[in-house]
Protein backbone atom coordinates (compact mmCIF):
# COMPACT_ATOMS: atom_id res chain seq x y z
CA UNK A 1 0.00 0.00 0.00
CA UNK A 2 1.47 3.28 -0.87
CA UNK A 3 1.71 5.32 2.49
CA UNK A 4 0.89 8.85 1.23
CA UNK A 5 -2.31 7.44 -0.40
CA UNK A 6 -2.97 5.59 2.62
CA UNK A 7 -2.47 9.04 5.12
CA UNK A 8 -4.54 11.01 2.70
CA UNK A 9 -7.48 7.89 2.68
CA UNK A 10 -7.49 7.69 6.42
CA UNK A 11 -7.91 11.65 6.66
CA UNK A 12 -10.65 11.44 4.68
CA UNK A 13 -12.00 8.95 6.50
CA UNK A 14 -11.58 10.58 9.70
CA UNK A 15 -13.42 13.47 8.16
CA UNK A 16 -16.27 11.18 7.28
CA UNK A 17 -16.47 9.86 10.61
CA UNK A 18 -16.10 13.31 12.04
CA UNK A 19 -19.60 13.97 10.03
CA UNK A 20 -21.31 11.42 10.71
CA UNK A 21 -20.61 11.85 14.28
CA UNK A 22 -21.93 15.05 13.95
CA UNK A 23 -25.30 14.51 11.88
CA UNK A 24 -25.25 12.04 14.56
CA UNK A 25 -25.51 14.61 17.87
CA UNK A 26 -27.94 16.90 15.97
CA UNK A 27 -30.05 13.55 15.60
CA UNK A 28 -30.24 12.82 19.17
CA UNK A 29 -31.22 16.41 19.91
CA UNK A 30 -34.13 16.16 17.42
CA UNK A 31 -35.11 12.97 18.63
CA UNK A 32 -35.30 14.09 22.13
CA UNK A 33 -37.21 17.37 21.29
CA UNK A 34 -39.54 15.90 19.50
CA UNK A 35 -40.29 13.37 22.42
CA UNK A 36 -40.29 15.87 25.06
CA UNK A 37 -43.07 17.90 22.94
CA UNK A 38 -44.84 14.76 22.50
CA UNK A 39 -44.95 13.86 26.24
CA UNK A 40 -46.41 17.76 26.42
CA UNK A 41 -48.87 16.77 24.44
CA UNK A 42 -47.77 18.36 20.85
CA UNK A 43 -47.72 15.86 18.45
CA UNK A 44 -47.52 18.36 15.53
CA UNK A 45 -44.21 18.43 15.59
CA UNK A 46 -43.35 14.71 14.45
CA UNK A 47 -44.00 14.59 11.19
CA UNK A 48 -41.28 17.42 10.20
CA UNK A 49 -38.78 16.04 12.47
CA UNK A 50 -39.35 12.33 11.19
CA UNK A 51 -38.50 13.64 7.50
CA UNK A 52 -35.67 15.85 9.10
CA UNK A 53 -34.47 12.66 11.09
CA UNK A 54 -34.81 10.48 8.01
CA UNK A 55 -32.53 12.84 5.87
CA UNK A 56 -29.44 12.90 8.66
CA UNK A 57 -30.19 9.30 8.70
CA UNK A 58 -29.58 8.96 4.50
CA UNK A 59 -26.85 11.57 5.15
CA UNK A 60 -25.05 9.12 7.37
CA UNK A 61 -25.58 6.12 5.05
CA UNK A 62 -24.56 8.00 2.33
CA UNK A 63 -21.73 8.89 4.29
CA UNK A 64 -20.76 5.40 5.20
CA UNK A 65 -20.89 4.27 1.55
CA UNK A 66 -18.38 6.96 0.82
CA UNK A 67 -16.06 5.61 3.71
CA UNK A 68 -15.92 1.84 2.61
CA UNK A 69 -16.05 3.05 -1.28
CA UNK A 70 -12.49 5.27 0.00
CA UNK A 71 -11.37 2.20 2.27
CA UNK A 72 -11.91 -0.34 -0.70
CA UNK A 73 -10.09 2.24 -2.84
CA UNK A 74 -7.16 2.68 -0.50
CA UNK A 75 -6.72 -1.57 -0.05
CA UNK A 76 -6.58 -1.97 -3.65
CA UNK A 77 -3.87 0.27 -4.29
CA UNK B 1 1.48 6.34 21.08
CA UNK B 2 -1.40 3.56 21.36
CA UNK B 3 -2.02 2.17 24.49
CA UNK B 4 -0.95 -1.16 23.02
CA UNK B 5 2.00 -0.14 22.21
CA UNK B 6 3.07 1.65 25.66
CA UNK B 7 1.75 -1.76 27.04
CA UNK B 8 4.27 -3.82 24.79
CA UNK B 9 6.81 -1.30 25.85
CA UNK B 10 6.15 -1.77 29.40
CA UNK B 11 6.46 -5.64 29.16
CA UNK B 12 9.40 -5.40 26.90
CA UNK B 13 11.13 -3.02 29.63
CA UNK B 14 10.41 -5.76 32.26
CA UNK B 15 11.90 -8.59 30.11
CA UNK B 16 8.03 -9.77 29.28
CA UNK B 17 8.22 -11.73 25.75
CA UNK B 18 5.39 -11.07 23.05
CA UNK B 19 2.30 -13.39 23.76
CA UNK B 20 2.18 -16.52 21.96
CA UNK B 21 -1.38 -15.64 20.36
CA UNK B 22 0.55 -12.36 18.82
CA UNK B 23 3.19 -13.74 17.02
CA UNK B 24 1.03 -16.88 15.57
CA UNK B 25 -1.63 -14.08 14.53
CA UNK B 26 -0.08 -12.18 11.66
CA UNK B 27 -2.49 -9.26 12.14
CA UNK B 28 -0.80 -5.48 11.15
CA UNK B 29 -1.87 -2.46 12.96
CA UNK B 30 -2.68 -0.93 9.73
CA UNK B 31 -5.49 -3.06 8.84
CA UNK B 32 -6.74 -2.84 12.38
CA UNK B 33 -7.14 0.72 12.72
CA UNK B 34 -8.99 0.33 9.01
CA UNK B 35 -11.25 -2.23 10.00
CA UNK B 36 -11.63 -0.47 13.76
CA UNK B 37 -13.05 2.88 11.43
CA UNK B 38 -15.20 1.18 9.05
CA UNK B 39 -16.89 -0.82 12.15
CA UNK B 40 -17.15 2.30 13.94
CA UNK B 41 -18.50 4.19 10.85
CA UNK B 42 -21.36 1.27 10.53
CA UNK B 43 -22.20 1.32 14.85
CA UNK B 44 -22.69 5.28 13.77
CA UNK B 45 -24.89 4.76 11.37
CA UNK B 46 -26.87 1.97 13.14
CA UNK B 47 -27.33 4.69 16.03
CA UNK B 48 -28.50 6.98 13.45
CA UNK B 49 -31.23 4.25 11.91
CA UNK B 50 -32.22 3.73 16.16
CA UNK B 51 -32.84 7.48 16.09
CA UNK B 52 -34.63 7.56 12.90
CA UNK B 53 -37.14 4.90 14.04
CA UNK B 54 -37.79 6.46 17.80
CA UNK B 55 -38.98 9.46 15.27
CA UNK B 56 -41.18 6.70 13.44
CA UNK B 57 -42.27 5.13 16.67
CA UNK B 58 -43.16 8.92 18.05
CA UNK B 59 -45.46 9.62 15.01
CA UNK B 60 -47.23 6.74 14.75
CA UNK B 61 -47.98 6.59 18.48
CA UNK B 62 -49.20 10.06 17.75
CA UNK B 63 -51.41 8.86 14.75
CA UNK B 64 -52.89 5.76 16.87
CA UNK B 65 -53.75 8.08 20.20
CA UNK B 66 -56.10 10.16 17.43
CA UNK B 67 -57.94 13.68 19.15
CA UNK B 68 -59.29 12.57 21.82
CA UNK B 69 -63.21 13.39 22.38
CA UNK B 70 -64.61 15.46 25.23
CA UNK B 71 -67.78 14.11 26.97
CA UNK B 72 -69.32 15.55 29.60
CA UNK B 73 -68.50 14.56 33.02
CA UNK B 74 -69.09 14.93 36.53
CA UNK B 75 -66.10 15.56 38.81
CA UNK B 76 -67.71 16.48 41.67
CA UNK B 77 -69.87 17.47 43.70
CA UNK B 78 -70.39 21.74 44.60
CA UNK B 79 -70.09 21.34 48.71
CA UNK B 80 -67.57 17.82 48.17
CA UNK B 81 -63.98 20.08 48.85
CA UNK B 82 -63.24 22.22 51.22
CA UNK B 83 -61.62 25.74 50.47
CA UNK B 84 -58.03 24.64 49.14
CA UNK B 85 -58.74 20.80 48.82
CA UNK B 86 -58.38 18.90 45.91
CA UNK B 87 -59.55 15.65 43.74
CA UNK B 88 -57.71 13.68 41.44
CA UNK B 89 -60.09 12.43 38.24
CA UNK B 90 -59.16 11.13 34.85
CA UNK B 91 -60.14 12.94 31.59
CA UNK B 92 -61.48 12.78 28.86
CA UNK B 93 -59.66 8.88 28.52
CA UNK B 94 -58.80 6.89 31.68
CA UNK B 95 -54.74 7.59 30.71
CA UNK B 96 -55.04 11.22 31.38
CA UNK B 97 -54.94 12.21 35.10
CA UNK B 98 -56.76 15.32 35.80
CA UNK B 99 -56.55 17.42 39.40
CA UNK B 100 -59.52 19.32 40.66
CA UNK B 101 -58.44 22.45 42.73
CA UNK B 102 -60.93 24.35 45.19
CA UNK B 103 -59.51 27.73 45.42
CA UNK B 104 -62.13 30.15 46.84
CA UNK B 105 -65.63 29.54 48.10
CA UNK B 106 -67.42 29.06 44.85
CA UNK B 107 -63.84 28.91 42.58
CA UNK B 108 -62.92 25.83 41.46
CA UNK B 109 -59.95 25.06 38.94
CA UNK B 110 -58.92 21.35 37.09
CA UNK B 111 -55.74 20.95 35.10
CA UNK B 112 -54.44 18.12 33.28
CA UNK B 113 -52.09 16.61 36.05
CA UNK B 114 -49.22 15.42 33.29
CA UNK B 115 -46.20 18.05 33.69
CA UNK B 116 -46.09 20.23 30.50
CA UNK B 117 -41.97 19.41 30.87
CA UNK B 118 -41.43 15.33 30.56
CA UNK B 119 -45.18 14.49 31.87
CA UNK B 120 -44.45 13.71 35.92
CA UNK B 121 -47.65 14.35 38.20
CA UNK B 122 -47.99 17.55 39.38
CA UNK B 123 -49.52 18.68 43.16
CA UNK B 124 -51.06 21.30 44.49
CA UNK B 125 -49.36 23.20 47.29
CA UNK B 126 -51.69 24.56 49.68
CA UNK B 127 -49.00 26.51 51.45
CA UNK B 128 -47.62 28.59 47.83
CA UNK B 129 -51.11 27.75 46.05
CA UNK B 130 -49.39 26.79 42.92
CA UNK B 131 -49.18 23.50 40.90
CA UNK B 132 -45.56 21.89 41.52
CA UNK B 133 -44.50 19.45 39.56
CA UNK B 134 -41.67 17.66 42.09
CA UNK B 135 -39.52 15.94 39.29
CA UNK B 136 -37.66 19.12 38.06
CA UNK B 137 -39.14 21.81 39.90
CA UNK B 138 -41.69 23.28 37.46
CA UNK B 139 -44.41 25.27 39.12
CA UNK B 140 -47.60 26.62 37.53
CA UNK B 141 -50.30 29.18 38.75
CA UNK B 142 -53.50 27.47 39.98
CA UNK B 143 -55.45 30.75 38.48
CA UNK B 144 -54.36 29.73 35.07
CA UNK B 145 -52.34 27.00 34.32
CA UNK B 146 -49.17 29.09 33.54
CA UNK B 147 -45.70 28.83 33.96
CA UNK B 148 -44.21 30.46 36.91
CA UNK B 149 -41.03 28.87 37.15
CA UNK B 150 -38.60 25.54 36.05
CA UNK B 151 -38.31 24.09 32.81
CA UNK B 152 -42.00 23.21 31.09
CA UNK B 153 -42.51 25.80 28.43
CA UNK B 154 -46.19 25.17 27.62
CA UNK B 155 -48.73 25.94 30.11
CA UNK B 156 -50.78 23.42 31.54
CA UNK B 157 -53.87 22.40 29.93
CA UNK B 158 -56.82 23.31 32.00
CA UNK B 159 -59.84 21.20 31.97
CA UNK B 160 -63.11 23.30 31.05
CA UNK B 161 -65.89 22.62 33.93
CA UNK B 162 -69.43 23.41 34.15
CA UNK B 163 -72.16 23.65 36.85
CA UNK B 164 -74.72 21.55 36.81
CA UNK B 165 -76.80 21.30 39.24
CA UNK B 166 -74.82 20.64 42.43
CA UNK B 167 -72.21 18.94 40.43
CA UNK B 168 -69.21 20.40 38.60
CA UNK B 169 -69.01 18.61 34.96
CA UNK B 170 -66.02 18.26 32.84
CA UNK B 171 -67.06 19.40 29.31
CA UNK B 172 -63.73 20.14 27.38
CA UNK B 173 -59.78 20.59 27.54
CA UNK B 174 -57.80 23.96 26.49
CA UNK B 175 -53.90 24.02 25.94
CA UNK B 176 -54.52 28.07 26.60
CA UNK B 177 -54.50 29.77 30.02
CA UNK B 178 -56.86 32.51 29.60
CA UNK B 179 -59.41 29.92 28.22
Amino acid sequence: MNPPSERRGLTAIDGALALIAILLIVQMWLLTATLESYLAGHHEGALPALILSGILFLACVGLYLFVRGLDREVRRR
Amino acid sequence: MSLWSRWRRHRASLGGAEPLWREEFSVHGADERYVGRRQFAKFLVLTSLAMFVGNVWILLRGWLTGEPVFLPRPVAGLGELPVGGVKLFRYPGPEDPCILVRTGEDEYAAYSQKCTHLSCAVYYSHGENRLECPCHEGFFSVRDGRVLQGPPQRPLPRVVLERRGGALVAVGVSSHPEA
